[in-house]
């Protein structure tokens, strides 16, 4: 597999002649090739694939598309298309194993295409943990349906039945006999078959690329600096811009000044412009530069005058959890009741009622936002941005720079990180308005200062958790979460006697297994104009804080060893062998040192359930982890050495949103600036970690973000075993608890 | 603007720049090397780590006109050009990046560790590692590739 190639597929399926000849995977001949497709909608609905383009006259190489996910040419080149960017997450791996599996074709053979937003291949979105998840079926009959139907030309050929043909290694075989075709001998009258609409799937147990251990075959472009992130971009005649924004985020420019930047050597202009966010625009300022470096120099010596209104009100983070507080104490809005909660826990003797808190968090990933954006002037544009869904990216595109999605070209780099970060398209929109307006290629890049203090964040949160327990069990459990709705911010849907479906569904019974005799769920909305936004694991990552510490808190009242309190409580056998796998990994019952404590928490999202435990021991005023083991069960998996991988990720990042610093307004304004204020974890701090996979066998869940809501409560449950201190705000000091 | 007159990754190179720039844009945006990543611009990052005179450094703090006039400049580019360097080879091997995106900076970092200290301790690696930042939580792996790095080395 060689480097992705965002460009190819487009080339090949808009008749665009002068490309094809420069496709580096395709070795041309000297012959005239005709291109076929079918595409993803009309996958099942046509009857017959389409011809869609032809190739360099020149060629003698058909390149032919046998279905929108897979192109063979009658040289035998294969390319996949690989319709989820990669953030770190391993789609570029995942998403074309789906298909090589079933094509029966070796992923180091095949040339990947990273899909650029074009409707044929549905949704684009790495998020929501949906790679595999997503595709595990449509990717798999991708593969399955071309592969079918290069044995039903083989077996024409051959004059053979089709049971006595099979596919390996890119070739069709005949059973008992030395006859072969390549792929590329088939392709083009492969292509002319009719699409099955069922074709057969293998087997599990007969799998050789899913579910084993495959190294990534992207990896040593990521070593040797060869890879393409979405910064790394440069095309011709670019300029650079620097961006400006309002301190207070949502300020508006009352004057510029910019006598001093353009004497800056290397600035070309300055713009007053706009930072399009989904709920509002800010104002915002672009110094364009010859080079970047000149752009932030320009930005510096820039003189903006702002009206901030009342934002240095509005826009505290104080003022905002102190309405949390309020929320807390009256009823919200009911998403789930078992029973008559309130009568009960009023007559109840055993009782507990606490507030857990959860903060603002940036994504921080390494890489800055940024992306190149080309109007041309024949009314069509070219992009280059790493986002994490290119069809959300380029409809937002379209609709920046009034130009229909046919006309524009859009290429995804790789990202260097997200985290849910490069899903909002604020940057974006704001390089669409400078290039509609410079009429050149322009390459806007926000510094780290712009990522850390203009969001958005993941929401800061308030968990108000009301238990009681009877002879010994956990017998009532209501969990009331209040804050900002990312649905109703960011999309404006929800509606005023609406909880947010996608915290709701989070913190359900039906999500947790929690069989709680009485219990309720319920939900206030308590509004910011700090931006907010998706963050990874969404709002598992805060409900995890609050659910999971405060079944601990209960199964103490109650008696109960956390473990069995939970056990009591949960028939489900998933959740169940999670909580024995994580207990019997972690030797639960082991006597532990003096000063030793160990906490677990186990929480489901996205498909998957992970439980974690995590061992501390007491170290002058706080404590340090000794330990920490995580256990997952997502299904059937595409690499295991992945799922560790990422599940490696979750603990750093789920550590991270504990003890690490979070973000916080005063006066409308961000107190943190860059990585010396805004801490996450570095390699001297990184704990021992331990990771188990079960094989469950069940349909595929998530990876990506599972893994991540167990952390803080397993960590703040193993800070009560070990010291008697019971922490219910994050993120908090581990080395000096107060 | 002003000549300067570079040796990166072994090749003299002439760059026509403002001389307060970093060193961190000049490889990236005049010399078009652009494995060195920018992350935050004031060394807390280490994505822009590169060796001057087989020292790492980080390159977004150095201004183009403070380097000596015959400063050697290594970049991730420059360490593994025929054959991959036993870091990058160690770093395949336990499959350490995630989005990669931190990673030149810190195999930068671990082969300039593995010069000075060809057999780290973990503590070694702590003190040495912990200026370069991975958000993907790449950590554990880094530390086996040097071990393993380190071990191929001898």
């Amino acid at each position: 597999m060689e480097h992705i190639e965002n460009n190819l597929i487009e080339k090949a399926t808009s008749g665009d002649l002068g490309a094809i000849s420069r496709r580096s995977f395709i070795k041309t001949g000297s012959l005239t090739g005709v291109g076929l497709m079918v595409g993803l909608n009309s996958f099942v609905k046509e009857k017959h694939p389409k011809k869609i383009s032809h190739t360099d006259p020149k060629s003698a190489v058909l390149d032919l598309e046998i279905n929108p996910f897979i192109i063979i040419s009658t040289d035998g080149s294969i390319a996949l298309i690989n319709p989820r960017p990669d953030m770190g997450q391993g789609s570029t791996q995942a998403a074309p194993s789906l298909i090589a599996e079933e094509l029966e074709v070796s992923l180091d053979k095949v040339k990947l295409i990273q899909s650029g937003g074009q409707e044929k291949y549905g949704s684009q979105q790495s998020g929501g943990s949906s790679t595999v998840r997503g595709l595990w079926t449509s990717l798999r009959k991708a593969g399955a349906a071309a592969k079918e139907m290069l044995i039903e030309t083989a077996a024409k050929r051959w004059n053979a039945s089709i049971a006595d043909c099979y596919a390996q290694d890119g070739k069709i075989y005949l059973k008992n006999s030395d006859k072969s075709f390549s792929f590329g001998e088939l392709v083009d009258d492969a292509s002319k078959l009719q699409v099955p609409k069922n074709p057969k799937l293998k087997d599990p147990k007969d799998f050789k690329i899913l579910g084993k251990y495959n190294k990534r075959i992207d990896v040593p472009e990521r070593v040797t600096g060869k890879a393409v992130y979405g910064i790394d971009i440069e095309v011709p005649n670019m300029v650079y811009a620097c961006m400006q924004h309002s301190p207070t985020i949502h300020g508006k420019i009352v004057s510029i000044d910019d006598s001093e930047t353009l004497k800056v050597k290397g600035v070309l202009q300055v713009i007053k412009t706009k930072r399009p966010m989904p709920h509002r625009a800010a104002d915002a300022v672009a110094v364009i530069a010859s080079n970047w470096w000149a752009a932030q120099k320009g930005r510096k010596a820039l003189k903006v005058t702002w009206d901030n209104g009342d934002l240095a009100k509005t826009m505290t983070t104080d003022n905002y959890f102190a309405a949390t507080y309020e929320a807390a104490k009256k009823e919200g809005i009911r998403y789930e009741e078992k029973g008559d909660f309130n009568a009960k826990f009023a007559n109840a003797k055993q009782k507990l009622e606490f507030n857990y808190e959860t903060p603002f968090l940036a994504h921080a990933p390494i890489e800055p936002e940024c992306a190149v954006v080309h109007v041309k002037d024949d009314g069509t544009a070219e992009v280059w941005a790493h986002v994490q869904g290119p069809d959300g990216g380029l409809s937002d595109v379209s609709r920046a720079l009034g130009i229909s999605k046919d006309k524009i070209k859009f290429n995804v780099p790789l990202l260097g990180g997200s985290f849910g970060r490069k899903a909002y398209h604020d940057y974006l929109n704001e390089t669409c308005l400078l290039a509609k307006e410079l009429k050149r290629p322009v390459k806007m890049m926000w510094t780290r200062e712009d990522d850390i203090t203009q969001g958005p964040y993941r929401p800061g949160m308030l968990s108000h958790m009301q238990g009681f327990v009877d002879k010994g069990k956990i017998t009532g459990f209501h969990h009331h979460a209040i804050g900002e709705s990312i649905v109703g911010q960011v999309f404006g849907g929800l509606a005023p006697d609406e909880s947010d479906p996608w915290l709701s569904g989070e913190i359900s019974t039906e999500n947790s297994k929690y069989e709680f005799p009485v219990s309720k769920v319920s939900w206030t909305n308590v509004k910011t104009e700090i931006p907010i936004v998706w963050w990874r694991s969404v709002y598992a990552s805060n409900m995890g804080w609050g659910q999971e510490c405060f079944i601990d808190e209960l199964a103490q009242l109650a008696g109960k060893d956390p473990l069995h309190a939970r056990l009591d409580l949960v028939k489900d056998a998933r959740y169940r062998k999670v909580l024995e796998t994580v207990a019997e990994k972690a030797n639960w019952k082991e006597q532990l040192g003096v000063g030793q404590g160990k906490g677990l928490a186990v929480f489901a999202s996205f498909g998957s359930i992970s439980a974690c435990c995590i061992t501390v021991s007491k170290d002058g005023a706080g404590v340090k982890i000794d330990k920490v083991i995580s256990v997952l069960d997502c299904g059937y998996y595409v690499n295991p050495d992945n799922v560790k991988a990422q599940t490696e990720g979750n603990i750093v990042m789920g550590i991270t949103a504990a003890i690490k610093g979070g973000i916080t307004f005063t006066n409308g304004i961000c107190d943190q600036t860059n990585f010396h204020q805004y801490n996450v974890m570095r390699l001297n701090e990184a704990p021992k970690i331990e990771i188990h996979i079960i094989n469950s066998g069940e349909n595929p869940g998530g990876v990506g973000e599972p893994g991540l809501p167990p952390i803080a409560p397993a960590l703040g449950n193993a800070i009560f075993a070990a010291t008697g201190k019971r922490i219910r705000k994050l993120p908090f000091d581990i080395a000096n608890l107060g | 603007m002003a000549i300067f007159n570079l040796t990166v990754n072994g090749k003299k190179t002439k760059v026509d720049v403002e001389p307060d720039m970093p060193l961190l844009w000049v490889v990236r945006d005049f010399v078009g090397l652009k494995g060195t990543k920018f992350g935050c611009g004031i060394a807390q990052c280490g994505a822009c780590t590169v060796h001057v005179n087989g020292e790492a450094t980080r390159s977004c703090q150095i201004p183009v006109s403070s380097l000596t006039k015959n400063a050697k400049i290594t970049t991730i580019e420059g360490i593994g050009e025929t054959q991959l360097h036993a870091v990058q080879q160690a770093w395949i091997e336990e499959q350490v990046p995630q989005c990669g995106y931190c990673q030149s900076g810190q195999i930068m970092s671990a082969v300039a560790l593995l010069k000075t200290t060809p057999n780290p301790t973990d503590a070694d690696i702590d003190t040495y590692m912990s200026g370069n930042l991975c958000r993907c939580g790449t950590y554990d792996r880094i530390r086996k590739g040097i071990h393993r790095a380190a071990e191929s080395m001898k």
